[in-house]
C-alpha cells in the first residue's frame, strides 16, 4: 500500500479534506464497512425450497457457499408466503447447520447403557435382517376361516408427515409388499 | 458543518459527508398488526450471526428476551391490558395484585381502564436517530452514519470503551459480555447496500415491520393512523416520526396503540449531545486549531 | 392461526385492513385473539353446542341461502320413517346397540333406501378400521329416485330434521353449555350470516386440534353444515379450511403412511369385507353410484400396476392377492398397547417423536421399552431415541436401562435442504423442493433408506418360492436409487406400453394399460413437466396464481367450485364470480380449473339408469358424493350419527346439559388398567385443561428445542392460569405448579394471565388451564410433557385421540420425583374412585 493510499485511508485526513468535517459518516467508514456485501449475493448457488415446519408451505431460498448453507430466507416469488417466514421458518438455517445434528449412526445394544458408533452399511444390514426375522416370526397366511391375511403384525412404523410424497410412496410400497400393515403417521394423531 | 448538525430537523447522510446520498432508509413498525411471532428476532439473529441471549423464562407475558441488547437487536414486547371489570373482580389494582408479586405486568393498572382485554405487541429496534447520541460520543469512529442515514457500529473499529451506551436516549446500544464491543441493529447495512430488505422486515409475516425510504414511510404511517382512527381505533398514534423531536426524528419509528411508556419507550427522548454546539462555540477555535496542527504535521511528514 | 400459522395469518390481516370482520373463538386469548375484532372465550370440548346454536339461529331466522341449499344440498331429501333423532331418544339416534356401542345405520337412510344402510356389525368393523368416512367420501348408493320436497316442508325432509335436531341449541343453552355470554354469541351469529350469501362469503378456519376430540369429525361436520346452509362451500372466500401442522401431513394422507389406506384414499383390504379383488373394487365404486368414484377400478388397477408392473396381470387380479389384509384396529394407539403387551417386535420412527408428541407419553415409552428393536430416523437426538436412559420412567424405576432389551438404531436423517421432493401443503398444493446440497456424514433421506432397505430384503429373499415372498420379489424396485423425480413420475402415472406420462386421472384404465401410484396426483407430471416445480412469481399472476405449484385433483385450487355458479351456471354475483358456464363456448371457464366436466352444460340431466360420471347432473357440484349433493345430513358412514350432537368430552367436569347421554356413545375406548380415564364431574380432578402450540416451537420440539434461537424465545415448560384460579389454588406468577391426571403428574412454571378467564357453565364456575405440549427431556431446553397427562380415547370415525380436552388438578410447587411420583398419581386415582362411589 502506497503512503498516499495509506494516508487517504486515515479518517482524520478524510475528515479534514472531505465532506464530513465532523468525522461521523463517510470519513469514519472503514474498509470493511465499505466492502460489505450481502452473502446471498456472493453465494455459489441458490435452491428454491419449501419450509419444513408447518403446512402453510412457505417458499424458501437456500443459499450455499463452499458447500455450506449460508442463508435460508423467504422466497418473495411465492404467492403463498410472499417472502415471509415465521420464527421457525426463519430459524431454518440453524436447523440445517446446527452442530447438534447427529451426523453418524448410533447404536444402543440390548440392555446397553450408552450409545455406540456403528458403520452405516452394517446398520443397514442389521436392520434388514431384523425386519425379515420379525416378519418370519409373526407371519400370518390366513385367518381362521382360510381367508388370506398375508401379513405381519410384528412390525410398526410411525412417521411421514414431515417427509416427501415420494418418500411416503416408497415407504408404503415397500411395507405393503412386506406384508407390514401397521404403518401410521401424525395424521392419525 | 451545518448549524444544526447536532439538533433539530436534518437529513443526516448529506450532513455526514455523502453529498450524493441515496434517500434515507428506515423502518416503520406498525404495532397494530404485530402478532408477536418474533420472526423478526430470529431472522435478525440468523442473518447477523447474533448469539443467543440465554434461556430464561421471564414471566413477563410472552417476552423472554427482556429488551434490546448486544445480543438481541429486535425485541418484541408484550403488554397484557385487562378490562377494568377483570381488575375489579380480582379486587385489586395492579401493583397489589395477588398473583403477581413484584412482577406486575405493564398495563395492568386502573390508570388506563379498558372495557375489553388487550394484548399489545411491539417489535422494538434501534431508532437510527437523526441525531444519534451514540455516534456523537464515539471516540474511535466505530459508530458511523451510513449513506442511507442509518447508524452502524463497525465491529472492526470498536474498542469496547462503552461511551455510547449511556449516550443512547433509548437504552438500545449495549456491550457484549464476551468481547466487550458494542453491538446493535445495523439496519442490515450489508443487505440494504445490495438493494435487499433487512432480514426482520423481509421475514415479518404481517408487514408490521416495513422497510423503505423514510419520507415515504412517514407518509404511509400518517395515512395508516388516520385510517385506524376512522375505524374507531382512536388511540393510534405515531412515535419517533417527528423531525422536531428531541432526536430530530427517528429512522425507525412506530405506530403505537397506547402511551410510549406502556411499551417501555421513553416519552420524550432527547439526544444527549444536544448542548454540544454551545459548548463547542466556546471550545471550537482551540479545537480546530489543534486539529489543523495535527494535519499539517502529517502532511509535512510526507515530504 | 397467528400462533401456529403466522405467515398464513397475513391474509387475515390483509382482509381485516380491507374491512373484513375477524372473530376468534378459543378457550384462551391467543395472539390470534389479539388481532381479532371479537374474541369469544368458550369451554373446551363444547364446540358442537356452540356451532349447533349457530345452525339453530340460521334456521330459526331463515338466514340460509335458500336457493343454494335447495339446489346443492340434500336438504330436500326425505329420510326413512324409521329414523329417530336424539330429540326422541335423549341423546341417542335410532339403531343403537349398547353391547357393541355402535349403531345399525339402516334407519338413517333416505326413504326407501333402508336396506342400503350399514348394519351394526359392519359399523363396528368400520370403526375398528377407521373406514366409516370412506363411506362418506365415496358416498352410499343413492338412486335418482330419492323422494324430495323442494319446498322443504315435509316433516321428514333433511331440512326439517335439522331444524328439529338443533331446536334445543338455543342461545340460552349455548350460554349454559359453552359459557359464552348471549351478546357474544349473537354477535357471531349476526356477523357470520350477514357476511354470507350471494354477494359475500365467510371462511371457517380451524386448526387441527379440532380433530383431537372424541367427537372431532362431528366438530368439522357441524362447521360444514353451517357453511353449506350459508352457501359458503365451493366459492371464493368461503370453505372450511384446515390449518394442518406439518409440512406434508396432507401428502402423507394422500399418499398415506396410514394403516387403513392405500394411495389416493383407496382402502386397505379387509380380510372379510374385501376377500376378493371384485369385493374390494365394488366396495369402493358402488356399482350403482354416480360420481367419480365409479371409476375406482381404473385407479385401483393402475396402482397395482405401479406396484407390480408386468407381474400384475388380469389373471392374477393385478396382484391383489399380495396385498396384506386388515382384521380390525391397527392404528398407532392399538400398536402402542400391543407393544406394551409384547406383541410387536420392531418399530420404525420416521421424523416422529411419540414419547413427547403422542397421547399418553408413558404408554408410548413403556411400549418402546418392550420391543426387540427400534429404528429412529431423525435430525436430532429426540426423546423417543433416549427413553431408555433419560425418560421420566427412569426416575420412577419403571424402566431400568440394564433390564431394557430394546435394541435402538439411530439413523441420522437428511434435512429438507439436502434432498429433492414434494411437500403437499394444507391446501393440497404440491411444491417441489430443489436440493441445495448433500447431507452430511451418515445422514440420508428416507428415499435412500427405504430404497436400500428394499434392495437388501429382496436380495436376502431372492429365489424364494414361498407365496408370502412373491409380492416383495415381484415389486417394481429399481436397482439404483431413484431420484425424487423418478418416483414422482411413477406417482403421476404412465402408459405401460409407451412409458408416456399421463395427463390426468381420467386417462387411467382398468385394463392394465396404465400404471399410476396415486390417482389423485395424476397430472402432476403432465406433459413430461414437473408441474409441482412451477414457480411463476405470484406478483406476475392473478390472485389464484395457478402457475405456482400444482394442486390435486387436476390442479383445482378450490374444490367443488361448480358451486360458485348458480344452477344455471351463472356466477352468484359479479363480486364473487369464480367458475361459470360459457354458453357460447359450451364450456365451464373462470379463474380456476373447473371442478366439473368441462363441457357438461348446467342443463344436463342424466338419462334413466345412468351411473358414474354420466349420472351427475349439470347442477350437482359435489361430484365426489354419491348423490352430487352437499350433505347436511349423512345418511350413512358416520359412526356416531347422521347429525352432529353435543356430547361431553370423555373427561368432563360437568354432566351433559343437553341430553342424558353424557359422552359420544360410539367413541373408541381401550379399557385397561394402564389407560385410566378421569371420572366425570369428579372433584378430585376439578379443572379443565387444554393444550396447543406456541409459534416459537414445533410439535414435540425435535425441530425447535434443539435450536438456540427458538429455545431462547420460549425457554421453559409453563402453564397458564387465570388470576382467579391462581388465587383459588395459591399459584404465583413464575412459581412452580404441578398438574395431575389419572395417568401422570407433570410440573411447569406458572404464568398468571387474564388471557384465561373462568366461565359460568350450567350455573357453576369452570376454570380452564392451558399448556403448550412442546417439552420433553432432550434438547437445549427441557421440561415435562403435557401429553403425558392425556389418556387414550379416540374418535370412532378416524381413530384420532381426544387430546385437546381433559380434566385435572393443579397445585402449587414441583411434583415429587422417583417412586413418590407414582404414589401421588395413584393416590389421586384412588380418591377419584372413592369420590365416584
Amino acid at each position: 500500500m502506497g503512503v498516499r493510499t495509506w494516508i487517504e485511508g486515515w479518517p482524520v485526513y478524510r475528515q479534514l479534506t472531505g465532506t464530513d468535517p465532523l468525522g461521523r459518516g463517510a470519513a469514519a467508514q472503514s474498509r470493511r464497512s465499505r466492502e460489505l456485501t450481502a452473502r446471498t449475493e456472493t453465494a455459489d448457488s441458490m435452491a428454491r425450497s419449501v419450509c419444513p415446519y408447518c403446512a402453510v408451505g412457505c417458499g424458501q431460498r437456500i443459499f450455499v457457499k463452499d458447500g455450506r448453507v449460508v442463508q435460508i430466507e423467504g422466497d418473495p416469488d411465492s404467492p403463498i408466503s410472499k417472502g415471509r417466514l415465521c420464527p421457525k421458518g426463519s430459524a431454518s438455517k440453524s436447523l440445517v447447520t446446527s452442530d447438534r445434528r447427529v451426523r453418524t449412526v448410533l447404536y444402543r445394544r440390548p440392555y446397553g447403557t450408552d450409545w455406540e458408533e456403528l458403520d452405516l452399511d452394517t446398520a443397514m444390514d442389521m436392520i434388514a435382517d431384523r425386519v425379515l426375522a420379525a416378519r418370519e416370526a409373526t407371519w400370518e397366511d390366513a385367518d381362521d376361516e382360510g381367508r388370506p391375511l398375508n401379513r405381519t403384525l410384528g412390525i410398526s412404523s410411525l412417521g411421514g408427515a414431515t417427509l416427501d410424497n415420494e418418500e411416503n410412496y416408497l415407504i408404503k410400497k415397500l411395507f405393503t409388499a412386506l406384508g407390514a400393515i401397521q404403518i401410521e403417521n401424525q395424521a392419525r394423531i | 458543518m451545518g448549524s444544526n448538525s447536532l439538533y433539530g430537523p436534518l437529513d443526516p447522510a448529506p450532513d455526514a459527508g455523502y453529498p450524493d446520498a441515496p434517500p434515507r432508509m428506515g423502518f416503520f413498525t406498525d404495532t397494530s398488526v404485530c402478532i408477536g411471532c418474533k420472526a423478526c428476532e430470529v431472522a435478525c439473529k440468523e442473518w447477523n450471526g447474533v448469539p443467543d441471549d440465554g434461556f430464561d423464562l421471564l414471566g413477563s407475558s410472552y417476552d423472554n428476551t427482556g429488551g434490546l441488547s448486544a445480543n438481541s437487536w429486535r425485541h418484541v414486547a408484550f403488554i397484557e391490558q385487562p378490562a377494568v371489570d377483570a381488575l375489579a373482580a380480582a379486587g385489586t389494582t395492579g401493583p397489589q395484585f395477588l398473583g403477581m408479586p413484584g412482577k406486575d405486568l405493564p398495563g395492568r393498572t386502573l390508570d388506563a381502564p379498558r372495557t375489553d382485554f388487550r394484548w399489545l405487541m411491539m417489535s422494538n429496534v434501534c431508532k437510527h436517530c437523526t441525531h444519534a447520541g451514540c455516534l456523537d460520543v464515539c471516540p474511535t469512529g466505530a459508530l458511523f452514519r451510513t449513506e442511507f442515514g442509518t447508524v452502524v457500529v463497525q465491529e472492526d473499529i470498536c474498542n469496547g470503551c462503552g461511551y455510547c451506551v449511556p449516550a443512547c436516549p433509548y437504552g438500545v446500544i449495549d456491550r457484549r459480555e464476551d468481547d466487550g464491543r458494542a453491538w446493535k441493529c445495523t439496519l442490515c447495512y450489508d443487505r440494504i447496500g445490495d438493494g435487499l430488505t433487512p432480514a426482520c422486515a423481509q421475514a415479518c409475516p404481517t408487514q408490521s415491520i416495513q422497510y423503505g425510504e423514510l419520507d415515504e414511510l412517514r407518509g404511509r404511517a400518517r395515512e395508516r393512523v388516520e385510517r385506524l382512527r376512522g375505524q374507531g381505533v382512536t388511540e393510534a398514534r405515531l412515535y419517533g416520526h417527528d423531525p422536531e423531536d428531541g432526536v430530530g426524528g427517528d429512522g425507525a419509528f412506530f405506530l403505537l396503540l397506547d402511551e410510549p411508556e406502556v411499551y417501555g419507550l421513553p416519552p420524550d427522548p432527547v439526544v444527549s449531545t444536544r448542548d454540544l454546539p454551545a459548548m463547542w462555540k466556546r471550545a471550537g477555535l482551540a479545537g480546530l486549531a489543534m486539529a489543523a496542527a495535527v494535519a499539517v504535521s502529517f502532511l509535512g511528514g510526507r515530504s | 392461526m397467528a400462533e401456529a400459522h403466522p405467515v398464513g395469518f397475513q391474509y387475515v390481516v390483509e382482509a381485516k385492513n380491507r374491512g373484513a370482520k375477524v372473530i376468534h373463538i378459543d378457550p384462551r386469548f391467543t395472539r390470534t385473539s389479539a388481532l381479532a375484532h371479537t374474541y369469544v372465550p368458550m369451554r373446551a370440548g363444547a364446540d358442537i353446542a356452540f356451532l349447533g346454536g349457530v345452525i339453530n339461529y340460521i334456521l330459526s331466522n331463515e338466514k340460509d341461502f335458500r336457493e343454494y341449499v335447495v339446489a346443492y344440498t340434500n336438504a330436500s331429501m326425505i329420510v326413512s320413517e324409521d329414523f329417530r333423532d336424539t330429540e326422541d331418544l335423549d341423546g341417542l339416534f335410532s339403531g343403537y346397540d349398547p353391547e357393541l356401542n355402535v349403531y345399525d345405520q339402516s334407519s338413517w337412510q333416505y326413504a326407501g333406501q333402508q336396506d342400503e344402510g350399514q348394519e351394526e356389525g359392519e359399523a363396528h368393523t368400520d370403526r375398528e378400521t377407521a373406514s366409516g368416512l370412506e363411506q362418506e367420501s365415496h358416498g352410499p348408493p343413492v338412486p335418482a329416485d330419492v323422494p324430495r320436497d323442494p319446498t322443504l316442508r315435509h316433516p321428514r325432509c333433511v331440512f326439517q330434521i335439522l331444524k328439529r335436531h338443533y331446536a334445543r341449541y338455543t342461545p340460552e343453552m349455548v350460554e349454559r353449555v359453552c359459557g359464552v355470554p348471549r351478546d357474544k354469541f349473537d354477535e357471531v351469529c349476526e356477523a357470520w350470516t350477514a357476511n354470507s350469501g350471494r354477494e359475500r362469503t365467510t371462511a371457517l378456519v380451524y386448526s387441527v386440534g379440532w380433530t383431537q376430540h372424541s367427537v372431532g369429525v362431528q366438530y368439522i361436520r357441524t362447521g360444514a353444515i353451517i357453511q353449506l346452509l350459508l352457501g359458503n362451500m365451493g366459492r371464493p372466500g368461503g370453505g372450511v379450511m384446515a390449518l394442518r401442522g406439518h409440512a406434508s401431513i396432507q401428502g402423507s394422507t394422500d399418499i398415506p403412511t396410514l394403516f387403513n389406506l392405500l394411495p389416493g384414499y383407496l382402502p386397505m383390504p379387509h380380510h372379510r369385507q374385501h376377500e376378493t379383488f371384485r369385493q374390494w373394487i365394488d366396495a369402493i365404486r358402488n356399482p350403482e353410484q354416480q360420481g367419480f368414484w365409479a371409476n375406482a377400478e381404473a385407479y385401483a388397477v393402475s396402482l397395482l400396476k405401479a406396484y407390480w408392473g408386468d407381474a400384475a396381470t388380469a389373471d392374477n387380479d393385478w396382484g391383489y392377492g399380495w396385498l396384506p389384509r386388515l382384521t380390525g384396529d391397527h392404528g398407532t394407539y392399538q400398536q402402542v398397547l400391543d407393544m406394551i403387551d409384547g406383541k410387536i417386535k420392531g418399530y420404525f420412527l420416521l421424523g416422529q417423536n411419540p414419547a413427547v408428541g403422542s397421547a399418553h407419553g408413558k404408554a408410548q415409552r413403556l411400549g418402546m421399552a418392550n420391543l426387540d428393536w427400534l429404528v429412529v430416523r431423525d435430525l436430532f437426538m429426540i426423546e423417543s431415541a433416549t427413553f431408555w436412559k433419560d425418560g421420566p420412567e427412569i426416575a420412577t424405576g419403571e424402566i431400568v436401562p440394564e433390564q431394557c432389551r430394546t435394541e435402538v438404531f439411530f439413523m441420522p436423517a437428511a434435512s429438507h435442504a439436502e434432498k429433492e421432493g414434494t411437500f403437499t401443503q394444507t391446501q393440497r398444493m404440491l411444491q417441489w423442493r430443489e436440493k441445495a446440497l448433500d447431507p452430511p456424514g451418515d445422514c440420508r433421506s428416507e428415499l435412500w433408506f427405504f430404497h436400500q432397505l428394499g434392495r437388501l430384503v429382496r436380495e436376502r429373499l431372492a429365489g424364494s418360492t414361498l407365496p408370502r415372498d412373491q409380492g416383495l420379489l415381484n415389486l417394481t424396485w429399481a436397482d439404483e436409487e431413484p431420484t425424487g423425480e423418478d418416483v414422482l413420475k411413477e406417482i403421476n402415472g404412465f402408459d405401460v406400453a409407451t412409458g408416456e406420462l399421463l395427463p390426468t386421472f381420467t386417462a387411467l384404465k382398468a385394463d392394465g394399460s396404465t400404471a399410476c401410484g396415486c390417482w389423485i396426483y395424476s397430472g402432476v407430471y403432465a406433459g413430461g413437466v414437473n408441474q409441482a416445480a412451477r414457480r411463476k412469481p405470484g406478483r406476475e399472476q392473478d390472485w389464484v396464481a395457478r402457475e405456482w405449484g400444482w394442486v390435486w385433483p387436476a390442479d383445482r385450487r378450490t374444490l367443488y367450485n361448480r358451486a360458485s355458479a348458480d344452477p344455471e351456471g351463472r356466477p352468484w354475483s359479479e363480486r364473487k364470480k369464480y367458475v361459470w358456464w360459457d354458453p357460447e363456448a359450451g364450456e365451464w371457464t373462470g379463474y380456476d380449473v373447473p371442478d366439473f366436466e368441462k363441457n357438461k352444460p348446467p342443463s344436463y340431466r342424466p338419462p334413466d339408469g345412468a351411473t358414474g360420471v354420466a349420472a351427475i347432473s349439470g347442477d350437482d357440484p359435489f361430484i365426489m358424493q354419491g348423490d352430487g349433493k352437499g350433505w347436511l345430513y349423512a345418511p350413512s358412514g358416520l359412526i356416531e350419527g347422521p347429525l352432529p350432537t353435543h356430547y361431553e368430552p370423555a373427561e368432563s367436569t360437568v354432566r351433559n346439559p343437553l341430553y342424558g347421554q353424557q359422552a359420544n356413545p360410539a367413541r373408541k375406548v381401550y379399557d385397561r388398567p394402564d389407560n385410566p380415564t378421569n371420572p366425570m364431574a369428579n372433584d378430585v380432578y376439578p379443572y379443565v385443561f387444554t393444550t396447543s402450540r406456541l409459534t416459537e416451537h414445533h410439535t414435540a420440539g425435535g425441530m425447535s428445542r434443539q435450536l438456540a434461537y427458538l429455545s431462547e424465545l420460549q425457554p421453559e415448560m409453563f402453564v397458564e392460569v387465570s388470576p382467579q384460579l391462581a388465587a383459588e389454588r395459591g399459584l404465583e406468577n413464575l412459581g412452580w405448579a404441578h398438574i395431575v391426571t389419572s395417568r401422570a403428574a407433570i410440573e411447569a412454571r406458572v404464568l398468571v394471565t387474564d388471557r384465561l378467564t373462568p366461565l359460568r357453565v350450567d350455573g357453576r364456575t369452570v376454570h380452564q388451564i392451558w399448556m403448550p405440549y412442546h417439552w420433553g427431556s432432550a434438547g437445549l431446553v427441557t421440561g415435562d410433557s403435557a401429553n403425558d397427562l392425556i389418556g387414550i380415547t379416540l374418535d370412532p370415525n378416524v381413530l384420532i385421540q381426544e387430546s385437546k380436552v381433559g380434566t385435572c388438578d393443579i397445585r402449587p410447587g414441583r411434583r415429587p420425583v422417583g417412586p413418590a411420583l407414582l404414589e401421588l398419581v395413584d393416590g389421586y386415582r384412588k380418591r377419584s374412585e372413592d369420590h365416584g362411589k
